[in-house]
């Protein structure tokens, strides 16, 4: 009985052997490279050196099992409650950010590169800053024009004279870098106010590790975990007070990043407050607890500026707390990032920033901009106006993916309304040529095909400058889009940052 | 802990326990009007009175219809106490604390919150099936009390949780048996006939109480019935129960044991003591309704000293 038992069970060892082998294997002959920059092979269809090992893991993988891993993948972003909110949908319909197990692989000289380049820039933007709202010394010497800075709606005047703790105004900064035909990399935007998709980064990666344990161990991945350590170290670093009372300020649970709210203030060890959970008192910032009030020193706070004070800002605000931006000014609070920092992430001061760099530092730029036009400048505006259907057309003042024009994949229609508006407000408007952003191979259903990819690498300012070495990667999952959001159809990938 | 942090956590056990206990008063009236003969008119105002919700339902339905009254305090979206409203309630209450709380408690609100939003899409208030429906209900929510219970820490938040359910299911016992009690003692039919022992069974199944009361006292009696439901000090519904369960959780969250040190822990100790003393036979010489209507307007008196003692911020001090 046992024997025939054991046979039994060998036959069906034998029959799943002989099934896995009719699978089809994962190939990519098939895949289509087709001009634009790929991350993981080159012009001629040959592997890159990064992707090498991780190519090799897949062609021994079936199309079956590569599923399953996506599947598995999915399950755990659910069962992590990863959810977000978009904003124009009034179902309030809580989406997955979709995750491709698919990496984006960094090697180390790349990533020096990268670091360098932003470290540069931020140390820059900071001192920018700061002499903005102090001695205006950019302006005096004409490096970029008054006029631009004082229109701007994120300048807050209130903050003129103003230093914050150790002088840091952009503690958290997440700048969009994207990689064009060239295999070069540019900034595309800078990210200094609210930056938010770290908590993706970190998920991916305790999710990847899962799906790909071997990988992490041969290719010298570097770690990400230590993010909210950091983090928390340089909250902590800007207030003399032994073991400071941190929050993170949440707008609330209808926020479309309230689970990264959540999830920082859970892994930093933080409380996680709303404005109504605060109250001013001579100055003093307070939480409201079971047992009265205690006193707050750090603010995380991920409400806009807009919002935080409604004595001083929008009066309709309920999110925030009635002098709350005194109480900073008088420097019984600390509010992280500063607020005023806004300044730097209108895209039509981005234009200036080589100038900016250069000025403070005496550097040239070591991640280069792409070539901008801005419209509040005459001759610029004329040739946005010539050429709307090459040209990528952006809103100064917003984000996410919205108010935004990509000519070449636009109707007539859509470039007469731009042009209607741009006509009307120039200073609202700035163009860029359209780049073919690098893409990255990607699970689509049965294939594997090149998805456009751009990258968020997270840095914070602290002691010094730190660029968390891993990023969120936004990938475009619909064919040939190029707008990465998540808020319009886009996922992300894990980020891999070799030690090698 | 935080005050906001602290009221979502009672009232998100509050919502839980609520939605529970409809579950079961319309299962049992559900099961009840299986067994009613054909001349004897079925009962669902009653249990509209009993949830306190008679004026909404009122304003929105023209008759105490089975079908209408199963919809109004399960699905209906207008009625913020309903199952539905409830459970919805309570799993924004747990989004928003999400960090207070236990990846399986939080996966079982969520559970339950699926269970009801596709309950109404699929218009499973339609189907033969309902008993089905109630019975996942109950069992989400009994589940949701032994993860509360097996996965949280004894911390004050856990204590405002506990406080918040005891509360509520003390509210809910009263508010049945006053209802019920006159109901069946004045209607014509003969004591101790049979649809009369159906009814007072029905009563007891409607705060899982029947076995528990079968065991302990076996025959079904009016007074007996009333004294298990109020003063009961083993049985884990009944109101007496609740209350002492109330006391040890505000106690541990007010940080005193002895006396009291707020207004929220002062009125509970009396009311306690008020239970504890009494015996049936004085109960219903003053009159069950006069007695259950009074120990409503204390609980409510009570659960508003909780808010001022803990969930606001006296702006004077």
């Amino acid at each position: 009985m046992l024997i025939f038992k054991k046979m039994q069970d060998s036959c069906i060892l034998y029959l799943l052997i002989n099934v896995s082998f009719l699978m089809p294997k994962i190939k990519f002959t098939n895949y289509e490279i087709k001009g634009f920059y790929d991350e993981m092979f080159n012009e001629h269809h040959k592997v890159r050196p990064n992707y090498k090992l991780f190519k090799e893991r897949l062609e021994r993988m079936g199309h079956k099992k590569l599923n399953t891993l996506q599947h598995a993948t999915d399950r755990a972003q659910l069962s992590l409650g990863m959810t977000f909110n978009v904003y124009n949908d009034n179902q309030g319909t809580e989406r997955i950010l979709h995750l491709d197990i698919i990496p984006k692989i960094i090697g180390k000289n790349e990533w020096t590169h990268l670091e360098k380049g932003l470290q540069q820039r931020i140390k820059a933007l900071n001192l920018f800053i700061q002499d903005l709202y102090n001695d205006q010394k950019v302006l005096k010497d004409g490096i970029i024009p008054k006029e631009l800075i004082f229109s701007s709606a994120a300048y807050l005047k209130q903050l003129q004279g103003f230093k914050p703790p150790k002088d840091i105004w952009c503690h958290i900064t997440g700048s969009d870098l994207i990689k064009g035909a060239d295999g070069q990399y540019y900034v595309l935007e800078d990210n200094l106010r609210c930056p938010s998709g770290v908590s993706y980064m970190l998920e991916n990666r305790e999710i990847l590790k899962r799906t790909f344990p071997e990988l992490f161990e041969k290719l010298d991945v570097r770690p990400v975990y230590n993010y909210t350590h950091i983090l928390r170290d340089s909250l902590e670093f800007l207030t003399e007070i032994d073991n400071p009372n941190v929050v993170v300020l949440t707008p609330g649970i209808y926020n479309s990043a309230y689970f990264e709210h959540s999830y920082l203030a859970q892994q930093m060890g933080a409380e996680l407050v709303e404005g109504r959970d605060l109250i001013v008192k001579d100055d003093i910032v307070y939480m409201i607890t079971t047992h009265g009030l205690k006193q707050v020193d750090v603010i995380y706070r991920r409400v806009d500026d807009d919002f935080i004070d409604p004595l001083v800002f929008n009066k309709n605000s309920l999110l925030g707390t009635p002098g709350l931006f005194n109480a900073y000014l008088k420097g019984n609070v600390v509010l992280v990032n500063a607020p005023g920092t806004g300044v730097v992430d209108d895209k039509a001061v981005y234009a200036y920033v080589p100038r900016i760099i250069k000025y403070y530092l005496g550097e040239d730029m070591i991640l280069p901009n792409v070539k901008t036009y801005i419209c509040a400048e005459e001759q610029d505006c004329k040739y946005v106006l010539e050429n709307l259907h090459n040209l990528v057309v952006k809103q100064t003042d917003a984000s996410g993916g919205y108010g935004m024009l990509i000519g070449p994949k636009s109707t007539k229609s859509e470039h007469e309304e731009f042009r209607k508006k741009i006509k009307n407000n120039p200073r609202n408007y700035i163009a860029q040529p359209m780049i073919n952003l690098s893409r990255v191979p990607t699970l689509t259903g049965d294939t594997i095909e090149g998805r456009h990819v751009d990258l968020r690498p997270y840095a914070l300012y602290g002691k010094d400058i730190k660029i968390i070495p891993g990023a969120l990667t936004r990938v475009a999952l619909n064919k040939g889009s190029i707008v990465v959001n998540s808020s319009q159809g886009g996922g992300s990938k894990d980020t891999w940052v070799l030690n090698h | 802990m935080l005050a906001r942090v602290a009221n979502t956590m009672y009232w998100m056990n509050r919502y839980i326990e609520r939605a529970e206990n409809y579950a079961r008063f319309m299962d049992v009236n559900y099961n009840l009007s299986l067994e009613l003969p054909p001349n004897e008119s079925e009962q669902w105002k009653p249990l509209v009175l009993a949830t306190g919700d008679w004026d909404l339902y009122e304003s929105l339905y023209a008759h105490a219809e089975k079908n209408q009254v199963i919809f109004f305090l399960g699905f209906d979206i207008n009625n913020p106490n309903s199952i539905y409203s409830c459970i919805s309630n309570a799993r924004e209450n747990a989004r928003a604390i999400r960090s207070e709380i236990t990846k399986e408690v939080w996966e079982q609100i969520n559970h339950l919150y699926f269970l009801v939003k596709e309950g109404v899409e699929k218009k499973r208030y339609k189907s033969k099936n309902l008993r089905q429906f109630f019975t996942e209900i109950k069992n989400g929510c009994q589940l949701l009390y032994g993860m509360f219970d097996a996965t949280l820490s004894r911390t004050e938040s856990w204590h405002f949780g506990k406080l918040g359910q005891v509360i509520e299911r003390a509210d809910k016992t009263s508010r049945v048996l006053d209802v019920k009690y006159h109901i069946l003692l004045s209607s014509p039919k003969e004591v101790g006939s049979s649809l009369d022992l159906i009814q007072w069974a029905a009563l007891l199944k409607s705060v899982s109480a029947y076995d528990m009361y079968r065991k302990k006292h076996g025959k079904l009696n009016a007074a007996t019935i009333a004294e298990f439901l109020i003063l009961d000090t083993a049985f884990p519904r009944s109101i007496l129960a609740c209350l002492v369960h109330a006391e040890i959780s505000l106690n541990a969250i007010s940080g005193s044991s002895v006396g009291f040190t707020n207004p929220a822990q002062k009125q509970l100790g009396l009311l306690k003591s008020q239970l504890e003393f009494a015996a049936i036979n004085d109960i219903i010489e003053q009159g069950m309704h006069e007695y259950l209507d009074d120990f409503q307007r204390k609980l409510n008196a009570i659960s508003s000293a909780i808010y001022e003692s803990f969930f606001v911020i006296d702006q004077v001090t």
